[in-house]
């Protein structure tokens, strides 16, 4: 079932049920490996991108970082 | 000039503490733009030493070459300024403890060089220290597209960022890109210390 559900970067996304958030960043063309995700506020650690489900009419952001400093 | 605005800004800054996380291009220029606004305590962490291929974008001078860096800016600071008290930290910041030495400042600003760290870094500040504000820095490579540059706030995390800009591992580092992302995050520092400046 799909609704058209979810935000991320403030872009309207279709919510797909059972998502994970490494297929969503996939699914979004999300190709540079380091970034940070927060669901609705809260950050997912890294190592839960194959596990936390991403939930229906949730707000993601997405922050990736380039090098240089 | 407004002496009341001043008097208030100063009293506000003396009081306020900033840890900066990495003294390179970015944490080195940040530290003394905060340091000539007068900020109260600047705790900076890094392990490098001074080295000439540094001085076309950091703040330090030939004469500092082989000098930890955290000392060296300390020196600099207190040239300028002796009455900022500042805290060195001559360590590498390790995955699991980076939030450690930020537990008690006001604003944390992320001034780390490679993606990987950076991303480590904010990550496990946002986790771990959730209602501390952090400025982090992201795309100081390369020169011009000044007007790229822009804020980005997620929670309490602001970015100061050019999503279109090169990775440092494929273009140059310069002073002038570099200082101005050092003095944007400097500037937000300032900024949610005294919360936004709305005129007199």
């Amino acid at each position: 079932m799909k609704t058209l559900g979810i935000e991320v970067n403030s872009k309207k996304v279709e919510w797909v049920k059972n998502e994970t958030v490494d297929q969503l960043l996939k699914r979004m063309g999300y190709v540079f490996p380091l970034v940070v995700v927060k669901i609705n506020e809260k950050v997912i650690p890294k190592n839960d991108f194959s596990k936390v489900i991403v939930p229906d009419k949730s707000k993601i952001a997405v922050i990736h970082m380039i090098s240089g400093g | 000039m407004n002496k009341l605005k001043s008097e208030k800004i100063k009293k506000k800054l003396r009081n306020s503490s900033v840890g900066i996380a990495g003294v390179g291009g970015l944490g080195s220029n940040a530290a003394i733009a905060l340091a000539r606004a007068g900020i109260g305590q600047l705790i900076i962490v890094d392990f490098d030493k001074v080295e000439e291929g540094n001085l076309d974008r950091q703040y330090y001078f030939l004469d500092q070459v082989g000098k930890a860096k955290v000392d060296a800016l300390k020196d600099n600071i207190k040239r300028i300024d002796p009455a900022v008290n500042v805290l060195v930290l001559n360590l590498k910041l390790d995955k699991g403890s980076m939030e450690k030495p930020f537990k008690n400042v006001d604003v944390i600003i992320e001034a780390l060089d490679n993606a990987e760290t950076k991303t480590e870094f904010v990550e496990e500040i946002m986790l771990k220290l959730p209602n501390k504000p952090i400025v982090a820095a992201s795309g100081v490579a390369g020169y011009g597209h000044c007007d790229r540059i822009a804020t980005k706030r997620c929670g309490n995390l602001y970015l100061c960022c050019d999503e279109n800009a090169p990775s440092s591992d494929d273009d140059v580092l310069l002073a002038p890109r570099v200082a101005l992302m050092a003095n944007w995050e400097a500037n937000l520092a300032i900024e949610i210390i005294l919360g936004e400046d709305i005129g007199n």
